[in-house]
């Protein structure tokens, strides 16, 4: 297998030092991806031809000192559920088969406009509905760690991809916990950012005020390269932030003293989580203190309630998004239907899945007349007490600190036939999502041979923190360096 | 008492355009129970006079400038449907057809 490829800081101060070029490593990680797909499975589809000769503009660009950005020639892949001109995008859905975008989602094209280039688009579960990257058509992903677990979930095939070393970085989105969840069981950073911070403009919609694209990486530094590329406003998605987005390579000072980082007491729970995942995250925010952070326990009261608004909300919301596939305009239709409405209920059972089938039903229940105040409304308001939590819990700290996941990667199968489960799994990473605020995953430790996440948020439009959190414990530990063994 | 039916899943079904089999039919009644035996937790919770919350970003209706702009091309826009006539979306036939209800 060709050599695997280093961070993106590494690789621009390769191509800076005129070691490498840009189609060289565009080559060398094609090559990777294509060696490592029978045992990962990460990738549902690669784009060597248009990668090489745009890895070839850019290092023209390069010759002729007109660089566009630090990530300028540099590979990135990019979920399966965001759209670039003239490329698939099947959100791993036999309903958006043969699927050819005629439009670029305004992420992906900041990363074009930096000059980045697109090797691939990552497996993960159909419309992003899972915590294991085994809901999807085109079948599971494996854990580099260990081809038997799960990378994780829903944007299991981006952080297989990085922590393989298959590429520096990858998008991903985030809409309970799928980016973070991921990059906790495959050992990278992963983060949402403030929701808004990114366009959702062509990111196919699961919950609309959930979603969240955000980034994969094996540094936080390397993170706020592509926050600097996808991040700010646009006047295309309703919900985005009119304020300009930081620039967040700048808010890395390595410098944590004086911090105020916040344990909130209900994720530190003995009985619901491993003893060795606590272990790790303790000594990571131990590490932080001799850093010269201070610490502070606080109180999430309505955590435990999260999962269970976020299920109701978010099935909601996808079963309202989803019924935009129903055979007319793009992807799958039934044949030989008699009449619309057979037409519409046949090409639908055929295209969806079963996780994404209980999901719509779920949220149709929830929304239909007689349960929407009980379920939906409801839900909505105990939102609203999550997102006070932390806005209390912030008047007392600058950061939380978490566990990601209450346990490392699972087994393949171990959880696929029992959905309530799996959904449990994303009991630490919901709330983020249902307040809105920035969360990331970094890499603290591992247990039994498995990386431990750790999670860090930070208050609304405060990525900054976070990141500058990472990026410090970064420098003075080297968990982030850890690499599976069969990909080192 | 079981908190769903088989014939209410079949109506909500109905409702999101998806036919099921009998079997995923029966599943789904077992699935739903445990689901929303584990979703009703969430009525613990004291809500009385709690706004509900729709957006976590609570943003101004945006507006933007009146002004006529370049759409997308025609045959684009069709060019991924199934069925198509001209730049149009071809449908099975709607009116008079005994399947619909």
């Amino acid at each position: 297998m060709p050599e695997g490829v280093g961070t993106l800081h590494e690789l621009r101060a390769a191509l800076d030092a005129g070691e490498t070029s840009s189609v060289e490593i565009v080559g060398q990680c094609l090559r990777r991806a294509e060696a490592s797909q029978d045992t990962l499975n990460a990738f549902v589809g690669l784009r060597a031809e248009a990668a090489l000769r745009e890895a070839e503009e850019s290092d023209t660009r390069r010759e002729r000192g007109e660089v566009r950005s630090p990530i300028d020639g540099l590979p990135l892949a990019i979920k399966d559920n965001m759209v670039q001109t003239s490329e698939p995008a099947h959100c791993a859905s036999r309903i958006l088969e043969g699927f050819i975008s005629p439009y670029t989602a305004t992420a992906v094209e900041g990363l074009e406009r930096s000059g980045a280039i697109v090797i691939g688009r990552t497996n993960m579960d159909e419309f992003a509905m899972g915590s294991s990257t085994e809901h999807s058509v085109n079948g599971p992903t494996r854990n580099p760690w260990d081809a038997d677990r799960t990378p994780g979930g829903s944007s299991g095939g981006s952080a297989a991809a990085v922590a393989a070393r298959i590429v520096p970085a990858a998008l991903g989105s985030d809409t309970g916990g799928s980016i973070r969840q991921p990059a906790s069981f495959c050992g990278v950073v992963g983060m949402k950012p403030t929701y808004g911070r990114v366009s959702r403009w062509g990111l196919v919609a699961f919950a609309s005020s959930l979603d969240q694209i955000g980034a994969f990486a094996q540094t936080a530094a390397d993170c706020a390269w592509i926050f600097e590329a996808i991040a700010g406003h646009d006047s295309r998605d309703s919900t985005s932030i009119p304020e300009p987005a930081p620039a967040y390579s700048g808010a890395l000072s390595g410098d944590v003293s004086g911090l105020r980082i916040g344990l909130p007491k209900e994720y530190f729970v003995e009985d619901g989580v491993d003893a060795g995942i606590l272990a790790a995250v303790r000594d990571s925010v131990a590490e932080l203190e001799r850093a010269g952070a201070k610490t502070v326990e606080v109180s999430l009261p309505h955590a435990r309630y999260a999962v269970a608004t976020y299920y109701a909300i978010a099935n909601a919301e996808a079963s309202s998004n989803l019924a935009r596939f129903d055979g007319v305009r793009y992807g799958h239709r039934a044949v030989g239907a008699k009449g619309l409405t057979e037409m519409y209920c046949r090409t639908r059972s055929e295209g969806f899945g079963t996780e994404v089938k209980r999901r719509i039903l779920l949220g149709t229940y929830f929304l239909s007349a007689g349960y929407y105040d009980a379920y939906y409304r409801k839900a909505q308001q105990v939102r609203t007490l999550v997102r006070r939590d932390f806005e209390r819990a912030f008047e007392a700290c600058d950061a939380l600190i978490t566990p990601t996941s209450p346990e490392t990667a699972f087994r393949l199968g171990e959880k696929t036939s029992d959905p309530l489960t799996m959904y449990l799994s994303d009991i630490y990473t919901v709330s983020a999502n249902l307040a809105g605020i920035p969360a990331l995953s970094m890499p603290c430790g591992s247990v039994g041979g498995l990386p431990v996440g750790l999670q860090i948020f930070g208050s609304a439009l405060d990525e900054a923190t976070p990141l500058r959190i990472a990026d410090a414990f970064q420098a003075i530990t080297d968990h982030h360096t850890a690499c599976p063994g069969d990909f080192a | 008492m079981a908190r769903i039916n088989r014939a209410e899943v079949e109506r909500v079904a109905f409702l999101a355009r998806i036919s099921l089999s009998d079997g995923e039919a029966d599943q789904l009644v077992q699935e739903f129970d445990s689901f929303l035996g584990y979703i009703e937790t969430i009525q613990e919770v004291d809500t009385e006079g709690v706004e509900p919350t729709a957006h976590p970003v609570s943003l101004p209706t945006p507006t933007r400038p009146d002004r006529p702009a370049a759409a997308m091309d025609a045959g684009l826009a069709v060019a991924n449907a199934p069925e198509t006539a001209a730049s149009g979306f071809l449908v099975p036939k709607v009116i008079g057809t005994e399947a619909e209800g």
